[in-house]
């Protein structure tokens, strides 16, 4: 038996009585005991998974009915809530909460008999690139421990791809599941906004984040996505989909389609490696049957700078919650009146989140609103109209996912403007909410790269299919760890 | 020239839900923080969700109000740390970017004066403070998120009142409007507050709160103005600034806090997309909410020909006003109007009174038409309403049991007259040369058959008695 195994191959054990939940699950927690002290992949474990599995495995045996997922393990981003266990965000601020409901996704996967085996690392509130800012400590590249794993959801990406799981959720705000997905060499998808419900994810920047999975494979990431995906009454933002099933149809191909090649994103600035593996990824898309044709989405070149404004304001409001008055960490009261106790405890903020809540407070101050947050709008407007023209005349949009290879642990953490620059690539479709993919595409100098495929709103179902092509064409080597 | 202005809020009582989740609007029976929920607490993760009929309730205030409606609302974020705020930011409406709050320029006369309202805005109401501890060393704040999230309504006027005086008729009328929209309960402890700001002539402009019940705005208003007459006689500026007012030593007090220049970051609130404000549904409400008052009272006065001024008492209460349309036939109107604004005073006019009066709209009908049809007198009808109101019985079976039924068999009402006729010789003589002492032997009859001989006839008789004579 091996950890590696797909989504379809694992039900398939279990329905053929091949492989029981409990074996895969004490199989998935001894790797997880082997490679953590290397990875830090987690927060925290799910004491209780063997227990559970047993259950599951109970039922298969009684002939019940079981869920889709039979058992399977899945890590969870340390900022969507699970009832029972703790809910970090990777936070001093939050080290003790455990909240009293389990977010939507978590309770869909639970209502199908996934197990939740940890919860996973991320930068702290998911503000960064690297999940260098948790408080707890950074996770580390199975490709290369020495190497960021990306991020935020870089405990995402780790578990998922050194198989301490079979699928992870993680969320994107500007890039943070396809980043680590493109870095640790694992498919990632953020969906078009509404497409999944945001009940139970800790907000950062609201209007602009999705919870999304991460998979070894576009198939698994399909079959996650048909279980978390649709309305939810807890969400005012969620919007109808229709319920298709992503996994149907798969392998249609791409013949005939037509794929634009976003000109801003594969010249200047990226990486040599990469972009030798995106031409090669664009010779393939030809080969199999697409249309490939340069395409320029020129206020791009503002996203960052839009994104980092209006993410930062709604952090702002977002974490103001967050006064240790009512949950949070153990500091006493005792000595203090309101005010000073309100700026002691969030003192405890790192200097990523203590960063974005001043910038975020200044650009909504009085008299900067129209300068900062007002003009931003302004940019993401203009962006969501330019990827509206373009896909009037393409399909699907192509550029790599991360313009530069991973790199080393501390190389950039005192530059946050250069950690900042790595979502060039990622943050268009957070601004104007349509899908992204990021598929694991090849290796250099042992680092993955990932292509990223985007597509207009709620057209996840072309864009798994075109993605499920690409993948298909590689022959990657395991993971080395 | 003195200007006033106000912001009124007031809760929407009459609402199941708060604003954004589940819990109950009426927070008032609840132990401390026992009406909570992960939402109104702002829990990490949690999602605010908007509650539709806040929405309806607050566009019908709109319409009374003769407010626009803009074709879509938003709600935004008022970002400020206070422990009665869960989230640490207020989540309301806000037009400084256009109009999105779900009523603006709206306009109300009161007398002969036309009262503009800026615009009303829905809102959530944050929890409540209490203070307990002895001393001041000992002081604790206590904190209840039970209130936290009840949806109330902003209702912001120009400053176009002249004196304190139309301020209090204002509130009245206002008040009446919302009980008789059906959207509030103003008289629920805590559910209508309202802060005023007030200029005089070359002063700057001061801002009242912490105004407990609305009646007393009038004072602090009064207090005010004197207070700020008396500084510009001597030549003092009148500062800009906010003053809390004190309830026990009824004056205002400079709150020192920095409160004007705080700086609420109003931002959108995204977790709530823009809602389409359809015109059928403005159309719908316009057709289906209650008449208004201004309506009512017109239609008593033309259609059924009650009095200008039982006609006001009518229909600026609801309670009588609902009582009034629920019993009256075509024919007995006025008969109806009477009973409810002279013979029910006193015994409807508390709260408590009215929640345990036994009186149905038929006891009412079925007086008034028995008093119609002259078959008991007006002062019959009376005796037999508080028996109805205490009892609840049926008005046949109070007018046996009282014996209240006219002595409508003429033998003895001509026995009775002989009677009276024998005793009041002297008066039945004066009688005979003045007319006018005739209602003396009336009255004299009316007693000795305990009110229950119909007036007109006994007239008649003795009359014709005297006549014969
Ligand atoms: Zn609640």
């Amino acid at each position: 038996m091996t950890l590696s195994i797909s989504i379809s191959q694992y039900t398939q054990k279990l329905r053929d009585g091949e492989l029981s939940s409990e074996e895969f699950i004490a199989q998935t927690l001894e790797r997880i005991n082997n490679v953590e002290k290397n990875l830090h992949a987690f927060i925290s474990i799910n004491e209780n998974a063997i227990d559970q599995a047993k259950q599951i495995d109970k039922k298969i045996k009684a002939k019940e009915k079981v869920g889709a997922c039979f058992g399977m393990p899945i890590s969870i981003k340390d900022n969507i809530c699970t009832k029972g266990m703790k809910t970090t965000c990777a936070s001093k601020m939050l080290e003790d909460f455990v909240a009293p409901y389990d977010a939507t996704v978590v309770s869909k996967l639970k209502s199908e008999d996934a197990i939740i085996i940890g919860k996973a690392n991320l930068d702290e509130f998911a503000m960064g690139s690297t999940t260098e800012y948790s408080y707890f400590g950074p996770s580390r590249n199975p490709w290369n421990t020495d190497y960021v794993p990306g991020g935020s959801s870089g405990g995402s990406g780790v578990s998922v791809s050194a198989l301490e799981c079979i699928a992870s959720l993680g969320s994107d705000t500007g890039g943070s599941v396809r980043s680590p997905a493109s870095f640790c060499s694992v498919v990632g998808l953020k969906p078009t906004y509404g497409l999944i419900s945001r009940y139970g994810l800790v907000s950062f920047a609201n209007s602009i984040e999705q919870i999304g999975p991460l998979a070894r494979t576009v198939e698994d990431v399909a079959f996650i996505l048909n279980i978390i995906a649709g309305r939810d009454s807890h969400d005012n933002t969620t919007i109808e989909n229709g319920t298709p099933d992503y996994t149907k149809d798969l392998d249609v191909g791409v013949s005939g389609k037509k794929i634009g090649i976003i000109s801003e994103m594969v010249g200047e600035g990226v990486d040599k490696d990469v972009q030798s593996s995106t031409k090669h990824a664009i010779s393939t898309f030809e080969k199999l049957g697409a249309q490939c044709i340069p395409i320029s989405i020129d206020s791009a070149e503002h996203s960052v700078a839009a994104y980092y404004t209006l993410a930062s304001a709604e952090a702002s409001s977002n974490l103001a919650r967050f006064d240790n008055l009512r949950y949070g960490y153990d500091f006493s009261v005792e000595g203090y009146e309101y005010n000073s106790y309100i700026s002691k405890v969030r003192s405890s903020l790192g200097p990523e989140v203590t960063r974005r809540m001043l910038l975020g407070t200044f650009v909504l101050s009085a008299g900067y609103y129209g300068k900062y947050y007002q003009k931003a709008q302004k940019v993401r407007s203009l962006i969501k109209s330019q990827l509206d023209e373009s896909f009037k005349k393409v399909d699907l949009l192509l550029a790599p996912t991360m313009p530069i290879l991973p790199f080393k642990i501390g190389e950039k953490i005192d530059d946050p403007l250069k950690i900042y620059l790595l979502d060039i690539n990622t943050i268009i479709a957070n601004l104007s909410g349509i899908p992204a993919i990021s598929v694991p595409y090849s290796i250099a100098n042992g680092l993955p790269i990932g292509i990223q495929l985007f597509a207009n709103s709620l057209q996840e179902k072309q864009l798994l299919q075109s993605a499920h092509a690409l993948q298909k064409t590689t022959n990657l080597p395991g993971v080395p760890i | 020239m003195t200007k006033i202005g106000l912001e009124i809020h007031c809760q929407l009582t009459k609402l199941e839900s708060k604003l954004f989740c589940s819990c109950k609007a009426d927070y008032r029976s609840f132990e401390p923080n026992s009406n909570i929920c992960p939402v109104c607490m702002g829990l990490p993760g949690s999602l605010p969700i908007l509650n539709k009929k806040s929405v309806e309730k607050a566009a019908m205030l709109s319409i009374a109000l003769g407010c626009k409606i803009p074709p879509k609302i938003g709600f935004f974020r008022k970002n400020y740390f206070y422990p009665d705020l869960p989230k640490n930011f207020q989540i309301t409406q806000y037009n400084a970017y256009g109009p999105t709050s779900i009523g603006y320029d709206g306009m109300i006369m009161i007398e002969d004066k036309e009262i503009r309202i800026r615009r009303i805005q829905l809102e959530e109401d944050p929890g409540r403070l209490v203070y307990s501890g002895s001393s001041e060393k000992t002081q604790i704040t206590l904190v209840d998120y039970n209130r936290a999230g009840t949806p109330l309504v902003e209702i912001v006027t120009e400053p176009d009142f002249e004196n304190p005086k139309q301020v209090r008729i204002f509130l009245n009328i206002l008040a009446d409007l919302v009980e008789n929209l059906g959207v509030a309960d103003p008289y629920l402890e805590g559910a209508f507050r309202v802060d005023g700001n007030i200029s005089i002539e070359k002063g700057n402009r001061v801002e009242i709160k912490n105004v407990g019940s609305f009646r007393d705005i009038e004072k602090a208003l009064h207090f005010e103005i004197t207070r700020q007459q008396s500084l510009a006689e001597r030549g003092i500026l009148i500062p800009a600034e906010t003053r809390h007012w004190d309830e026990a030593r009824k004056i205002t007090v400079s709150s020192r806090s920095k409160e004007e220049e705080q700086d609420y970051r109003y931002f959108p609130e995204e977790d709530i997309p823009k809602i389409i404000i359809e015109k059928t549904l403005i159309d719908n409400l316009k057709k289906t909410m209650p008449e208004s008052i201004m309506s009512k009272k017109e239609k008593y006065i033309n259609k059924y020909g009650i009095p200008t001024q039982v006609a006001e008492v009518l229909s600026s209460d609801k309670f009588y006003s609902d009582l009034f349309e629920q019993s009256h036939t075509e024919k007995n109107t006025k008969e109806i109007a009477n009973l409810i604004t002279t013979d029910l005073k006193g015994f409807a006019d508390t709260k408590e009174q009215r929640e345990q009066l036994k009186l149905t709209p038929k006891h009412l009908c079925d007086l008034a038409d028995s008093i119609l049809s002259n078959k008991i007198t007006r002062a019959s009808g009376k005796m037999a309403l508080q028996e109805i109101l205490k009892t609840g019985k049926p008005l046949s079976e109070v007018i046996s049991s009282l014996d209240l039924g006219h002595v409508d068999d003429e033998s003895s009402l001509v026995k009775a007259i002989d009677e009276v006729f024998t005793e009041e010789q002297k008066a039945v003589s004066e009688a005979k040369q003045n007319p006018d002492t005739i209602n003396y032997l009336v009255g004299k009859v009316m007693r000795k058959t305990k009110g229950k001989s119909d007036p007109s006839l006994t007239l008649d008789i003795i009359r014709k008695k005297l006549d014969s004579q």
